[in-house]
């Protein structure tokens, strides 16, 4: 059926709702590529079969990811007049007694997770009440899902729509009040002012540099000519950056939503979404949706039944990082290798085929129905002076709880890492905070409570990046980091410009001399300059901030540098030349497992048995790889890393 | 691979410059890799030079001239599961399987690859076997991952 009015709208949104709330239980199980990886798709097997045993009518259906990815598999079941329970860590082999209990009015009390009474639907500004008449039984004491902390200060406005519906059912996007702003924009508001709107509310562009986007779509509206374009960045390359990839597996609609009323804002009428090959999923997951857009009439011809007409292609990238980069990224799409060209001329004027072209990213578009639908005054309200609205951040790395969350910007770090990441775990001390991937930098203790925005990232030496935020504790080696970050960029490097071809494969050099024990005196001295002449001559964003995880390690941790060159020891224990394994023989029960586990041969010694006490374990140091293979192995703590 | 089949995938796209890495994907995905042959034949048929066809062949980390083994394995290196120890899963691997990263063992069963991350960070060390994601590895997980593939 082709949409053409809002009563249209209104009916599909009616199928929607009907998907989404049935008249009887719907077990959903989260299936993005995170709970994939932790077997979601046997657990939606398992209940698949279990449902055929019980023959009672009970829907199952399949959601994108609700945040909290260290949990999955995360299954949910919602009923009519019974509050919607939530388990995590869900397994195949209990799947069965999820099923049972349930059809018994009872939970499985071990894997319960958080319970919902209502659901915020925010981009209507309402709650969907559930109007609970009865509990299942064993569920005093499950928290609510505000009440679970990793959730309590969140604030979803990108993720509004992850893991409450069915990223295959256009229908439930609609009854959550999606396409409702596109219908807004295009017969209540004129192109103009919908770009107004866009530059009051303070947006702005999620995937790196944080340009207003209003003010870049205004350029682009500018622009001279008739053929434009509105892209889609879906590279997201950023290591440790996972949130484009949750929002286009669990709500790529709201992405192409977001494009539609920016196309229309702008005069475009063909448009690129740029996925990463390593996002197979979404990129099924966007097939999917453009063609049940283009079934209802969202995307074509006359969209709606207007005069505006918008055809929205799918692009899979290669596998490399620099087609992250704006211009990179065009000239990938035209079939060209993907180098970056200089911007002398912004690509709002002269992109893709030297036509005006529009980029944003996947957040980006993804927050633009938000602001037409709840209107710039509501939208600004929300962040900072200069940074409105909320940011999704992946917190990561050597942290508790480690999943995708979204928050106000200007949130503490010390929320992020302590109250939602729940802090570090092991008893371990939190060493730093690594934001803005492989251009950005790491952030020290001393700084944990600034407000995260992007102007007091700039501050101290890091950037927003696209938020990925990668937890470090003492057992991580910030020479490490430093070297990881420019093995990365110098594989990374298209290798156009000298400065960043060699200047990356240099820094590496040095950071390797470094962590290995042959450092310098004048490596660090050295490391500055080459960073400053990388920084400076090269021509696009992948150079230009190329020496950044070098230059923030060397600000806040210099001294962990001055370990490594002057007395040759890693204080992390990571750079593995300089680390020696030894056993202690006083902890050690001669079980003989390491001796299994060693691939080098580099332990001697005796197993006990129940006849002999065996002779002690050693480690001879020429021998040892320092795989660390032992230390994983030993259950007695009996291997110690100097 | 056959004339008729690359015939089939660059009718798909139409013969456009701007589906050439489109097109390479695809005849990747049948072929496992992009041989010499099969890179002339589309340079012709699609009127791009050689030297353009085989500097996109191999700018892109996900094209190949060589070829590969029946199952691929990529080890996540990404942020997130480098500071939880993806480098020594990859040395597990390399290890067991007697190769380096980016070569195939002899019997064609695996070849080992690294990869910049697969956006799995919160359940790292990841490594993707054939499209699967598998999360939470160890070293001493991988023999039991291996022998899932034969």
């Amino acid at each position: 059926m082709n949409i053409r009015t809002k009563g249209d709208l209104e009916k599909i949104r009616e199928e929607g709702l009907k998907s989404l709330y049935p008249s009887a239980a719907k077990i959903s199980v989260g299936m993005a590529t995170c709970g994939l990886s932790t077997g979601a798709g046997k657990v939606y097997e398992a209940i698949q079969k279990e449902m055929e045993k019980v023959k009672v009518p009970i829907l199952l259906g399949r959601t994108g990811c609700i945040g909290f990815c260290q949990r999955e598999p995360v299954v949910d079941i919602w009923e009519p007049g019974k509050p919607r329970v939530f388990y995590q860590g869900v397994s195949p082999d209990r799947c069965g007694e999820l099923v049972e209990k349930w059809l018994e009015n009872k939970v499985v009390e071990d894997l319960l997770f958080f319970k919902m009474e209502k659901e915020d639907r925010i981009l209507e500004g309402s709650a969907k009440d559930y109007s609970i008449r009865s509990v299942p039984s064993g569920m005093n004491g499950t928290p609510h899902y505000h009440q679970v902390p990793f959730y309590s200060k969140q604030l979803k406005i990108a993720l509004r729509n992850c893991g409450f519906l069915d990223p295959d059912h256009i229908e439930e996007y609609i009854a959550r009040g999606g396409y409702f702003s596109l219908y807004r924009a295009l017969f209540e508001m004129k192109p103009e002012a919908i770009i107004e709107e866009v530059k009051r509310s303070g947006l702005r562009g999620r995937g790196g540099a944080g340009f207003p986007t209003g003010n870049k779509w205004e350029s682009c509206r500018k622009a001279k000519g008739d053929r434009k374009f509105i892209l889609c960045n879906a590279d997201e390359g950023d290591p440790g950056a996972y949130m484009d990839r949750s929002i286009l597996e669990g709500d790529p609609h709201s992405v192409i939503e977001g494009m539609i009323i920016g196309a229309y804002a702008i005069g475009a009428h063909e448009g690129y979404i740029y996925v990463r090959d390593e996002y197979p999923l979404a990129i099924q997951k966007l097939k999917i949706a453009i063609h049940q857009a283009e079934e209802k009439g969202l995307l074509g011809d006359h969209i709606m039944g207007s005069d505006f007409s918008l055809k929205i292609n799918l692009f899979r990238g290669g596998g490399a990082f620099v087609c992250g980069e704006s211009t990179a990224l065009m000239a990938s799409i035209e079939g060209k290798v993907g180098e970056p060209r200089a911007k002398h001329i912004h690509t709002t004027e002269s992109g893709l085929w030297d036509k005006p072209s529009n980029l944003n990213n996947v957040e980006t578009w993804n927050n633009v129905p938000m602001i037409i639908s709840r209107g710039a005054d509501w939208y600004s309200k929300i962040g900072t002076e200069g940074s409105k609205g909320t940011k999704v951040f992946s917190i990561v790395g050597k942290v508790k709880n480690t999943g995708l969350i979204e928050v106000p910007m200007g949130a503490k770090l010390r929320e992020i890492v302590y109250d939602i990441g729940g802090g570090i775990p092991d008893g371990k001390k939190f060493k730093a905070v690594q934001t803005g991937g492989p251009s950005g930098g790491c952030i020290p203790e001393s700084l944990i409570d600034m407000p995260v925005d992007y102007d007091q990232l700039a501050e101290v030496g890091s950037m927003m990046g696209s938020g990925g935020m990668i937890v470090m504790d003492e057992s991580t080696c910030m020479v490490d980091v430093a070297k990881y970050f420019m093995n990365f960029l110098k594989s990374e490097s298209c290798g156009k410009c000298t400065s960043c071809r060699e200047g990356t494969k240099r820094m590496h050099e040095i950071l390797t001399e470094i962590a290995e024990g042959r450092g310098t005196t004048d490596h660090i001295d050295l490391l500055k300059e080459l960073g400053w002449v990388t920084a400076e001559a090269s021509l696009c964003q992948l150079g230009a901030t190329a020496p950044n995880p070098v230059l923030s390690t060397l600000r806040y941790f210099q001294k962990e540098y001055e370990e490594h060159i002057f007395n040759k020891r890693c204080p992390a224990k990571v750079c593995r030349a300089l680390l020696r394994y030894r056993i202690l023989s006083d902890v050690c029960k001669r079980c003989g497992q390491c001796i299994k586990a060693c691939p080098a041969g580099a332990i001697s010694g005796k197993k006990k048995t129940k006849k002999e006490p065996g002779e002690p374990f050693g480690i001879d140091a020429e021998k040892c790889t320092r795989c660390g293979m032992c230390f994983e192995t030993c259950k007695f703590e009996a291997i110690e890393v100097e | 691979m056959e004339v008729s089949k690359i015939d089939g995938i660059i009718r798909q796209y139409g013969a456009r410059e701007s589906a050439i890495l489109a097109i390479l994907q695809d005849i990747q995905a049948e072929e496992k890799y992009l041989p010499k042959e099969t890179l002339e034949y589309v340079s012709q048929k699609m009127q791009i030079p050689l030297g353009q066809v085989f500097r996109i062949a191999t700018f892109y980390n996900a094209l190949s001239l060589k070829p590969r083994g029946r199952h691929k394995i990529d080890v996540c290196l990404g942020t997130a599961c480098h500071v939880r120890g993806g480098e020594r899963i990859l040395s597990k691997l390399e290890r067991d399987l007697g190769v380096s990263v980016g070569e195939t063992t002899k019997d064609k069963r695996f070849t080992l690859e690294a990869v910049h991350c697969v956006g799995c960070c919160s359940l790292g060390p990841v490594a993707v076997v054939d499209g699967d994601v598998f999360g939470r590895l160890s070293q001493d997980k991988v023999p039991a991952l291996l022998k899932e593939f034969k």
